[in-house]
């Protein structure tokens, strides 16, 4: 009997490769994977070097605020102010180096505006019981008005002393001919899989997402954790602003407008439940690229661009039709 | 000598008084029953004894020293363990993950201090070997029977060293079969010391395993009784005031 009771317990139900056909992200990448392989074949113009570069550097900006995005969304919140908060990060950047200050001045006061949006989010959601969805959907508007009015709704395309090391820092390629956009992604995503997976602070996010009454309970800090997990989505926007700065050479007050609705596509394609409790880094990715993939591949087969919308709406409805199946199986 | 001692609790809230002058202690390996309808005060007494809100009035020992408690967190600290009536388990995580809730262990990898998923995983499989439960430490809480998830939620009081379990309804909402699962559970965590409260409504759970009984009517204690001397008919009884009080 006893024998028989270790063995129940020793056995795994989930081995990596089970995990792995269960993941939705995995899917996502199959799916990019063939696309690709069937535009290599069908268009000569998607597998050359300028192309790919091109797709990576695009999916970088939606996957970087993905990441931080599937990590509110695993808290089982939203943040619908990304875009704003992206816009006014690069419009703080240009307008201070535009003044005169250097790159470090400029993006430490990029990054702390960023950080100071997701602390009044996070704090009205954590700990005055706002729901999410309305505190930042005034957020987004606030965001996006006080980029106005530090810009005075004008183009910044002059960078102060510091230019040409703007420029360099969005639309270089460091290492190996890789854009640096792609770089600063993969290091972010990278260090958020390490953080969701092996520590802490990860775990809790989850236990938070599945059920916030038992987090609670068992001594997690579920208030100070919210407010983080805001703050983070808030930095990732701004961020992506600042590298986004430096890429275009030029803002304007409708960067990133409308931006957060296709992260929050990315973050759901890639296998982040809405209810809370699942999302992935390699999701936040996989969503952003298939996204991405969509795009440019309608353009290259000559497909109208008014198809693009049908094609990623399509993609949602998709994944959750696949997260659907899944939870009535499990319910059997 | 008593593990846990009230006396003369009291709690209102505005012009509610949910409870009202209530002291009893508990030994250690001593299993106690604590009934009551609904709104007798049972959930408020409870929530006293977790650290969910301070009494209005009187006074709570532990091993002899006060115990005075702001937060759920407190109870856990100082050697109280509860199991909630909803368990407070994650569906979304494994039943590692929620044993171990709010308590992770770690190890080092190089110098950054990263969870120790091996070692959590066999903790919680010998934790679950010790409470004979046929709980998988990987499986997903989604995926489980009630009586697993019981064991998982007892499973946490294991982690620590407590001297006090208080059970919350733990049989509320399973099958017959898992009740006989759950109350040996119970007797497991008695036959090795610790006192278990366990609030109830059901009469033969009360009767199966508890050695004493205690029942609440409109916030005050009206019996106090051990089980043998007492009968499933005359606890009904004090419970809905048909009997005055012993």
């Amino acid at each position: 009997m006893s024998i028989t009771l270790d063995q129940t317990i020793a056995q795994r139900q989930h081995t990596w490769l089970t995990s792995l056909l269960r993941s939705q992200a995995f899917w996502v990448f199959v799916a990019i994977i063939v696309a690709c392989l069937f535009l290599t074949v069908a268009t000569d113009s998607f597998a050359t070097s300028k192309n790919i570069f091109n797709i990576t550097r695009n999916v970088t900006f939606t996957a970087i605020i993905a990441l931080g995005m599937t990590m509110v969304i695993i808290i089982g919140g939203i943040d619908l102010s990304v875009g704003s908060v992206l816009c006014l990060s690069s419009m703080v950047l240009a307008v201070t180096m535009h003044a005169g200050y250097g790159l470090e001045i400029g993006i430490l006061v990029a990054v702390v505006t960023s950080l100071a949006v997701g602390a009044f989010n996070g704090v009205l959601v954590a700990y005055l019981g706002f729901p999410p969805f309305v505190v930042t959907l005034g957020m987004l508007s606030i965001a996006r008005s006080l980029a106005m009015v530090a810009s005075n709704n004008t183009v910044v395309f002059e960078f102060g002393p510091d230019h040409a090391r703007l420029l360099d820092l969005g639309g270089g390629a460091w290492l190996l001919g890789i854009a640096n956009p792609v770089l600063y992604m993969v290091a972010l995503a990278l260090l958020v899989g390490f953080v969701l997976k092996w520590t802490k602070f990860g775990r809790h996010l989850y236990a938070i997402g599945g059920n916030e009454h038992a987090a609670m309970l068992t001594g997690v800090p579920v208030r100070p954790i919210k407010v983080a997990v805001y703050m983070i989505s808030a930095l990732s926007a701004g961020i992506a602003g600042i590298v986004q700065t430096g890429w275009l050479g030029a803002v304007t007050t409708n960067l990133g407008t409308g931006m957060e609705l296709q992260v929050i596509a990315a973050a759901v394609i890639g296998g982040a439940s809405l209810v809370g409790g699942v999302g992935g880094a390699t999701g936040a990715l996989v969503g952003a690229a298939l996204i991405e993939v969509i795009r440019n591949s309608l353009g290259l087969l000559g497909i109208n661009a008014f198809w693009q919308g049908t094609f990623i709406g399509a993609c949602i409805i998709i994944a959750v039709a696949f997260e659907r199946v899944r939870q009535m199986r499990s319910s059997d | 000598m008593a593990v846990l001692e009230l006396s003369n609790i009291s709690k209102h809230f505005g012009a509610i008084q949910a409870v009202n002058d209530v002291s009893f202690s508990l030994e250690a390996g001593e299993v106690i029953g604590l009934m009551g309808d609904n709104g007798a005060g049972k959930s408020t007494l409870v929530k006293m004894i977790a650290g969910n809100f301070a009494p209005s009035e009187g006074t709570m020992r532990m091993d002899g020293e006060p115990l005075v408690m702001h937060h759920p967190v407190d109870a856990r600290r100082h050697g109280i363990e509860i199991v909630h009536q909803d368990l407070a388990l994650c569906n979304n995580l494994t039943a590692a993950a929620n044993v171990f809730l709010g308590r992770e262990l770690y190890r080092w990898f190089g110098p950054i201090r990263v969870l120790d998923y091996a070692t959590m995983y066999r903790r919680s499989g010998e934790i679950f070997a010790e409470l004979k439960s046929e709980t998988r430490p990987r499986d997903l809480i989604r995926n489980m029977s009630g009586g697993q998830r019981q064991a998982v939620a007892i499973g946490r009081t294991r982690l620590s060293n407590p001297k006090v379990v208080l059970m919350d309804e733990p049989t509320a909402a399973i099958s017959v079969r898992q009740v006989a699962e759950v109350l040996n559970l119970i007797k497991r965590l008695r036959d090795q010391g610790i006192t278990v409260v366990l609030i109830s409504h059901r009469m033969p759970d009360v009767f199966g395993v508890a050695d004493r009984v205690i029942v609440l009517r409109r916030g005050t204690k009206v019996a106090d009784k051990r089980i043998d001397q007492s009968s499933p008919e005359e606890v009904t009884g004090l419970i809905t005031g048909a009997i005055e009080g012993v």
